[in-house]
């Protein structure tokens, strides 16, 4: 474990200006403001490395610089703080723990990349977290952080905390933008994207709360210093967040590089009650689930892809050998059937299809055309869905069909070896 | 205070916007008697904002945080994602529905509390978990439920 973007959380008063200054906080927005061209902030970005710690893995910097170089009077910040991932809560611990950061990280987004205003959408259910944001920004205000002139710079910012109310999909940039302007959170189509229009059809920055949290570390340590933390791949360090059969569930902050397997033995204690580890969902439910066998890969993202992972938000879901893995995944696609915002067909149809499906498997009814009608559904929503929801939404299907394969089939013949599938002859053994 | 009033008291709070209009929801939502948005609240919002009804409509019903039947006055969301799901969430719902008399989607005949689900609420450290109004309570088990729902009780009487 490494203490970088976290090392302020639980050792000050989220709230005193005081005890963020004196623990070198506003360091970087002061050398930003009075030393540091636009430009030579973004290189700095770019030369970090850093990537996107929502679930995209886009490179900031090149973010940064998309937004920058479009001409426009009005450009935004929007701090995305909807983490609504299953098995996702690393953002709380930063939003509750250091609010003064994330602030700090948006200041410097704005003057690298031309934005006066921000906003802070934080979803509905950390209504703590929010209200703590709310006078964050006010003390902010009163202390010359937030307003005109900053510092008696030249540089005006002002940020606005909005509430989500309960919509994973408003996690997507486009649709916390239509939520943001008051609309149901639909997914626009893209192109345009954001940084070329967004928020009111401005060029509109989204960065994650981890993302931003990142900035200050990076403009106060350098670049170069910065990549000394992770691999060549991927520089830094990533909060990840545990949960699931295992004895310590929370959030750690690690350097890439680390093993799942340190993380789940070492770092968490191993699994509750010494039960048998069957997978690991990585990313939240639209993340694969890797099998126990796949624990000594890396935390990396080169070494991720190159096994069709994406890290996404750093979630961990830790499931053991009692989990029917249809019965989990037909609870996972109900998430998704729910969560879908209904605007795009293979979306809206296929999670609806999916549950359909799994019900039909885990009551014994199940057939080896429903095996197929699966694959083809999935295949269908990856390649044509509007936004990641949908191309997401199958993942965990998908990944469970190629590894736990034999377990499906079992279904078909009436056999549920975690003994959770009910079948109309109760469940059978072999 | 009539539902006029709380209508155009969270219209003053929150500003007098097209955008405003989830935060404008929510601030009444958090202030009716049964924690939700009554539907008459919502042509008296269509008229002061000059949005059309469907729209005011489409965006209360959209979001799960918001809603347009009458809950509990503790409404207690039950999560059913998928680390709850691995921490046993199925049993708590089970204990929930024994405990209270009532199924899911369903509110107690004194009104006190409604059950429905919810989806992650970042709470899965604290696996299985529930959130009752803006309060999140966690590691839950028969006991500790049987202790919530009997303090709650005492306290709302």
């Amino acid at each position: 474990m490494v203490n970088l973007i976290s090392r302020l959380c639980g050792k000050l008063d989220p709230l005193s200006i005081y005890d963020y200054r004196e623990k070198g906080g506003f360091k970087s927005l002061e050398k930003v403001l009075f030393k540091m061209k636009p430009i030579d902030v973004i290189d700095e970005i770019k030369k970090s490395n850093l990537k996107g710690r929502g679930g995209a893995a886009f490179p900031t910097g090149l973010k940064w610089q998309f937004v920058s170089m479009e001409e426009s009077d009005e450009k935004y910040v929007i701090c995305n703080a909807d983490e609504g991932e299953p098995g996702t809560f690393k953002d709380k611990i930063l939003l509750d723990g250091c609010p003064f950061q994330i602030i700090e990280g948006m200041l410097i987004a704005g003057y690298a990349v031309g934005a006066k205003k921000g906003f802070i959408y934080i979803r509905g259910e950390y209504p703590k977290s929010k209200e703590l944001l709310i006078e964050a920004v006010d003390i902010l205000k009163k202390e010359g952080y937030l307003g005109d002139n900053i510092l008696s710079s030249d540089f005006s910012f002002d940020i606005e905390i909005r509430s989500g109310a309960g919509a994973y999909v408003c996690g997507e940039e486009t649709a916390l933008i239509e939520s943001i302007e008051g609309e149901p959170g639909r997914s626009r189509f893209k192109p345009p994207y954001p940084p070329n229009k967004g928020l009111w059809g401005k060029p509109t920055l989204v960065n994650n709360v981890e993302t931003l949290a990142n900035i200050p570390v990076i403009l106060e340590i350098g670049a170069e210093n910065y990549k000394k933390y992770g691999t060549e791949s991927s520089s830094g360090t990533k909060l990840i967040s545990v949960s699931g059969s295992v004895v310590n569930k929370g959030v750690y902050e690690v350097e890439f590089g680390i093993t799942l397997r340190e993380i789940i033995y070492d770092i968490c204690g191993g699994l509750i009650e010494d039960r048998k580890l069957k997978f690991l969902q990585i990313g939240g439910s639209s993340g694969v689930c890797i099998p126990a066998d796949m624990l000594d890969l890396r935390l990396d993202f080169d070494e991720f892809r190159k096994h069709d992972i994406g890290l996404g938000s750093g979630a961990i879901l830790v499931v053991d050998e009692n989990t029917c893995v249809v019965d989990f995944i037909k609870v996972t696609s109900e998430f998704f059937e729910h969560e879908s915002c209904g605007k795009c067909t293979p979306c809206r149809e296929g999670n609806y299809h999916i549950v359909r499906i799994l019900k039909r498997i885990a009551e014994g009814k199940g057939s080896k055309r429903d095996l197929d009608l699966l694959k083809n559904i999935s295949d269908v929503m990856q390649q044509c869905s509007l936004c990641g929801l949908g191309q997401a939404a199958p993942t965990a299907l998908i990944t469970t069909m190629k590894y736990f394969k034999e377990e499906y089939e079992e279904h078909l013949k009436g056999y549920c070896r975690a003994g959770k599938c009910t079948f109309k002859g109760g469940v059978l053994d072999e | 205070m009539n539902l006029q009033q709380i209508v155009s008291d969270a219209i003053d709070k929150k500003g007098n916007t097209k955008d405003k209009l989830i935060e404008i929801l929510l601030e009444i939502q958090s202030r009716t008697e049964g924690n939700y948005v009554p539907t008459e609240s919502l042509k008296m919002i269509s008229e002061s904002l000059d949005i059309p009804l469907s729209k005011v409509y489409g965006v209360a019903t959209f979001y799960s945080m918001l809603s347009v039947k009458k809950r509990g006055k503790y409404a207690i969301q039950i999560c059913n994602s998928a680390p709850c799901y691995i921490s046993g969430s199925s049993d708590i719902v089970k204990i929930f529905e024994e405990v209270l008399g009532i199924k899911m989607g369903e509110v107690t005949q004194d009104g006190m509390f409604s059950l429905e689900y919810t989806s992650c609420i970042g709470a899965c450290n604290l696996a299985p978990a529930v959130k009752i109004n803006d309060k999140v309570y966690g590691n839950l088990d028969r006991n500790k439920i049987i202790e919530i729902i009997a303090s709650l009780r005492k306290g709302g009487e």
